[in-house]
Parts: C-alpha cells; structure tokens; sequence
C-alpha cells in the first residue's frame, strides 16, 4: 500500500448527508472479480444518464473539480453496505482524502486498508469548505503528521486520528504481515480455547 | 463475585489474543461466512502472498448475492456466473466448505448460519457484508467486515479491533396486534436517526425484546447496521437455547446441556453500565412505512410525508425535499394514497418460515391486485422446502405472487430481480437507498404482513384491517 504522510490537493464539495455505498459504487458493478478499475463507475447513477452520458445536474462533473484528489461530504458517509469497492472507487477515480462531518464505521475502516486519510472536522468548517469550493477553485494541504489540515481560504484545524491508523498510512503496511507476527499467540489462543 | 458486565464486555474479555496500551487488541473469530460477492479479490490477496486459509474449518461459504432466482440450471448473466465459478475454485483451492447455488443448504448467508446452528451465543463472527449483525440475535458478536479485512481473516483467524462501545437500547411495554419485529427497528431507526449506533454496538434489552422468537431478534439485530451500528445483539435465553436444541452443528446430548448453561451465563449482569442508553415504549409502536431514501425516513402508516417548508434547518430540507423528489412523492401526502407497482417479500431481514407464514396468513383468499407484480423469495432452499410442506406456496401462487428460489434477488438487485425505473416497490428489505433495487427504482421498507396486505389492495394499507388474519 502506498504510504501516505502530507497531500496537497483540490477539492471537491459534496454537499450530501448520508451518502451510501450504493450511490458511491452500484451494485451492478461488484460483479468483477478484480480490485482494480472502479473509478470509472463511482457515483455512477449521479454522474451518468441511463444513455450513458454526462449528466449536467451533478457536480462532479464540471470541469472545474477534473483535479479534485481531496472528497469533502456531510454527516455520515459511506453508511450502508460494507462493500470495499467503495473505497477501491474512491481511490482509483483519484481521492487520496476524503473530508466529511462523520463517517460510518465499516467505511472509515475500510479506508486505512487502501491508503485512504478520512478526516473528520466539525460541522461549522466542513460547512466553510463545501460552501468555499462550491464557489471557485479552493486547494487544501493535509499534513498526516503533525495531524493538520490548511486551506488557502484561511482554515486551520487538527484532526484525531487514531495512532494505529495514523502508522498504517505513513508507513504503508500490509495488516496481514503486521499480525503474522503474533502468529505464537494466535497459535496459542487456539490451543487454549479455541480448538 | 466482580463487577457486573455487559454481554459484549464478556464475550470480548473471551476473544482478546493480544492488547497493548494505545492500540486496537487483536481479538480471535470463531466463524468466518463468505459469499460471492465480496470474496474473490480476497483470495486473490492470499494467492499473490502465498498464503494459506489458516482455519478452513471455522470458514463457510455460500452463494447469494447474484444468484437468480429461476431457472437456475442456466445462468445467463455470465458475469454473475463468473463470480460464482470463482467462488467454487477458492473454495475448491483453500478447502473450505461450500453451499453452493444447487446445495440444499444453499441460501442467503444470514439465514443459513443460524438455521445450521453455526450461528452461537458468545461467538465472534464476521463476513463481508453489513447484515452480519443479524447473528447476534443468538448473542453473538457478530459484525461485517470491508474485503480487505476477509482476507485478514482468512489468514490470522483474527482482526484488530477497539474495544467497543455499549449501546442499550431498551424496548418496555409490548407490541400491538399486527405491529412486528420490522415495524419495531423501524420505528428505532426512525425516532433515533440512522447514526445513532455509530461507533457503539448495540445491546437491545427490555420485556418487548424478551418476548420476540429468534426468527423477530434475527430482524430486529439484522437492521442495526441502518442505525450505524455493526453489531447489535440480545443477551441468549431459554428462546435461543430451544431455538438451537437439534440444530446440525449445535452442540449435542450432555454437552448441549452445558453448552446452553454457558450461553445463558454470557447474559449481561444486573447492574451493567453502557456507555450510552436509549429508550422506546412498544405498544405505542404503529405499522411502519418508509417515505423516503434512507430507512429513518419512516413514519406510521396513518401518516403523511412530511412537509421539508416547516423545518428551520436548510441542510435538512434540502435531504427531504431531494428524497421527496426521487421517490416522486409531495410533501403532506398520506402513505395510504401510495400506489405500488411491485411487492418484494425477502432478503436477510424477512424470508425465514415465521415471515412467509405470517404473509400468506394475510394474502390466503385473496387476489395480488391487478397493477402489481409480487416476488416471495424464500431466504434459503430449506426456508423453501418447509414452506411447500405447509401449502404456503400455493396460497402464494394461487393469488397471484411468484415463488421464487434462495437468494438476495431484489433486496439489492445484483441479480436480474429488478425494480424498473419510476417504479415502486413495497419491499420486506433493509434498504431504501437511492437505486437500491434498480436505477431509479423506489422502495419502501415494510413488514412481511404489510408487503402482503399492499399487494392485495394495491395501495399501503394499515394490516391490521384485516382482522382475524393479524397477529396469529
């Protein structure tokens, strides 16, 4: 996984509570067996009319946001299923951040799994920043480290992040090496009570 | 004698294999479901690793997601077919056991776990799909996992996981005639909001809660996810150790005897605090119907949609006023004008035996009314063999539904069980998302006995109009 430890990117305001995994990537596209080449369907029935075409009405489509690498939303995103092509989507369509006000549980996880930062800020900046890039061009600088975010609008602002997360970005690990290491104790705990 | 503790707190302290200060613990899964859907880029991860499935035998997989529901002997969508193929070869390649599209055991993965007694109190389960919180109606810790984290546990047997938080969720009073176990999460997840359980795992307690069956905590648990929670479950009880007596890998003899005693003791102690609690009152329960685009867009059926003008807040406006628009709904319009064009009855959250008997105590005698088109798919093969043997299928058939074979089918529409665009379907699901049974396609989420009363009159109607049939 590539490592992640400060981006500077554009972004892109999606001004939406409660977007679901089912708007961010279809049903009908979990049918490949790959992991790579989602980012062409993500937010497909949004993005796309039934003919195929670019629909004017979403956002995501002005040409303005075609460099957009940091996703900002609302209030619960990636609820719903737990499907991973979300954050495979996401990734591949180009979002290395995604900003919202929260997020839901299997989608946060899953995103530190594919080098995906989800920052959550409050309410009142997330609100600044969508109204702010809903107008011009606003770029934003991630800093993993020091746990900041800066926009060339004037925000300032810390994020938490939980530290094992915060080391699985920097350093890019693959969980599953991480934990064969205690593969003694998993060995152990299935001679003890889990034969 | 220690501290009381809650049901998750014991089932964690059992499972943790290794914690250190500041970090997530690493704790052991005693049961890991896999299906089609969300598993080939799994293995596929194994394979470039070299890596092995460390326990096959506490792995079981089936197919559901795409499967279709008739004519099964050819699969046209070769996609579909492909993802399945896929899922035969690793199992085939890792050794692990496969109920496959032509198994007798073969069904929707959340029916088939607790209907083969896989599914035990104070287990740690996962699989790859949201509607793992369904098993902890057994009180299980049980929750979905991204793609990435199956492989995880295909090759660890374990996840790293933060120490939950305890939600309660406490249900007093009892529920009306006619008023059921999906009106009940409903009206939850409509009072409380669909993040209310985020970041929590939900323990549902109160007198209402012990009176369900297993097959009622099944729907309620199964809906936690739409709250925000990945687990959500219910301390075991007589009702879950007589649910598992005889089931095929429940314990047997002498050992289900203390099996069971061990199982009821995992209930959570007098005296237990959560980390947050909230309440609701049963009886004022009404039956439910969802209006709008996420599952806390709900009111009772002798309501109205509601008027976005009225709210100060614009940012909630503008969410119902758009999921007005998709559902081709005004605002102020009574739920019972709503006509239908479709009726789904399945999915993990209402196709075990006890919905389809409640649904066709409704739909016996009567006729699906002529503008709609009415699916039962049943939520696995032996789901379907019990209800043949009980005639249920001819008093579906006779009015007019379809009777389908095991899967997900419309709930999610991976298959070719598809609401077309505009239309609307009055579905026992889980999900009212935009295009969640079709592109353009409008769900409402209801009850098994409302879907059935709604395909009759071709309109939502309160079910317990029908009288002596409600509530049996």
């Amino acid at each position: 996984m590539e490592p992640i430890k400060q981006h500077e990117g554009l972004i892109y305001p999606l001004d939406r509570s409660n977007v679901d995994t089912d708007q961010i990537i279809p049903k009908q596209f979990l049918k490949r067996i790959e992991r790579q080449g989602f980012g062409q369907f993500l937010f497909y029935n949004w993005r796309f009319n039934d003919d195929g075409s670019l629909r004017e009405d979403f956002s995501l489509n002005d040409p303005m946001y075609k460099e957009a690498t940091v996703l900002v939303g609302g209030e619960n995103f990636g609820c719903g299923s737990s499907r991973e092509h979300a954050p495979w989507a996401i990734q591949d369509y180009g979002f290395k951040v995604v900003i919202a006000t929260s997020f839901a549980d299997i989608f946060y996880n899953n995103c530190f799994k594919n080098g995906i930062l989800p920052i959550v800020l409050p309410r009142h900046e997330v609100n600044d920043l969508l109204n702010q890039a809903k107008e011009e061009k606003v770029m934003i600088d991630i800093d993993l480290v020091n746990q900041l975010v800066k926009s060339d609008h004037g925000l300032v602002s810390a994020f938490d992040i939980q530290p094992y997360h915060k080391d699985m970005l920097l350093n890019g690990w693959d969980e599953i090496s991480v934990t064969l290491n205690y593969a003694e104790a998993i060995d152990q705990y299935e001679t003890e009570k889990a034969k | 004698m220690g501290r009381p503790k809650t049901i998750v707190e014991k089932i964690w302290d059992q499972h943790v294999i290794h914690k250190e200060e500041g970090k997530p613990e690493l704790i052991y899964i005693d049961l890991h479901l896999v299906h089609e859907v969300t598993s080939p880029q799994a293995f596929e991860g194994l394979r470039m690793k070299n890596r092995k499935v460390r326990r096959p035998d506490r792995t079981y997989a089936t197919m559901d997601h795409n499967v279709p529901t008739r004519h099964r002997h050819i699969i046209k969508d070769q996609i579909s077919k492909k993802q399945m193929d896929t899922l035969e070869q690793n199992c085939d390649e890792f050794g692990i056991p496969l109920a496959d599209i032509n198994h007798p055991d073969q069904g929707i993965v959340h029916i088939i776990g607790p209907q083969l007694g896989l599914t035990q109190p104070g287990k740690t389960i996962v699989c790859g799909d949201s509607h793992t919180s369904t098993h902890g109606a057994f009180g299980a810790l049980a929750f979905g996992i991204g793609t990435s984290e199956v492989e995880h546990v295909l090759a660890t047997q374990s996840l790293w996981q933060a120490t939950p938080k305890t939600l309660q969720v406490k249900v007093d009073g009892e529920l009306g005639t006619g008023v059921t176990a999906k009106d009940l999460i409903l009206a939850i997840i409509a009072k409380f909001g669909v993040r209310f359980g985020t970041g929590y795992v939900v323990e549902y307690t109160g007198e209402a809660i012990r009176k369900l069956s297993m097959e009622e905590r099944m729907t309620i648990c199964n809906m936690s996810i739409e709250a925000g929670a990945r687990a959500g479950l219910i301390s075991p009880d007589d009702t879950t150790v007589e649910y598992l007596r005889g089931k095929r890998h429940a314990p047997k003899g002498e050992e289900f005897e203390a099996a069971a005693e061990e199982w009821k003791a995992l209930a959570t102690d007098p005296g237990a605090e959560y980390d947050a609690h909230v309440e609701i009152n049963a009886s004022k329960v009404e039956p439910q119907v969802t209006w709008g685009t996420n599952p806390s867009q709900c009111v009772p059926v002798g309501a109205k949609t509601p008027d976005p003008s009225v709210l100060d807040d614009v940012q909630e406006q503008d969410s119902i006023q758009r999921a007005l628009d998709y559902m081709g709904l005004e605002a102020n319009q009574e739920i019972q004008s709503i006509p239908i064009e479709h009726v789904f009855i399945g999915s993990c959250t209402n196709s075990r035996i006890s919905d389809l008997r409640k649904a066709a105590e409704i739909v016996k005698g009567g006729k699906v009314h002529k503008d709609v088109t009415a699916i039962v798919v049943p939520g696995s093969h032996s789901v379907k063999q019990q209800a043949e043997a009980e005639g249920l299928d001819t008093i579906f058939l006779t009015a007019g539904f379809e009777w389908r074979d095991a899967g997900c089918s419309m709930c999610l529409a991976m298959n070719d069980d598809i609401v077309p665009p505009g239309e609307r379907c009055a579905s026992t699901s889980n999900r009212n998302f935009e295009g969640r049974q079709g592109n353009g396609a409008r769900t409402h989420l209801v009850s098994p006995e409302m879907a059935a009363a709604a395909a009759i009159e071709g309109t939502f109607v309160d079910v317990r109009k029908f009288g002596a049939k409600v509530g049996g």
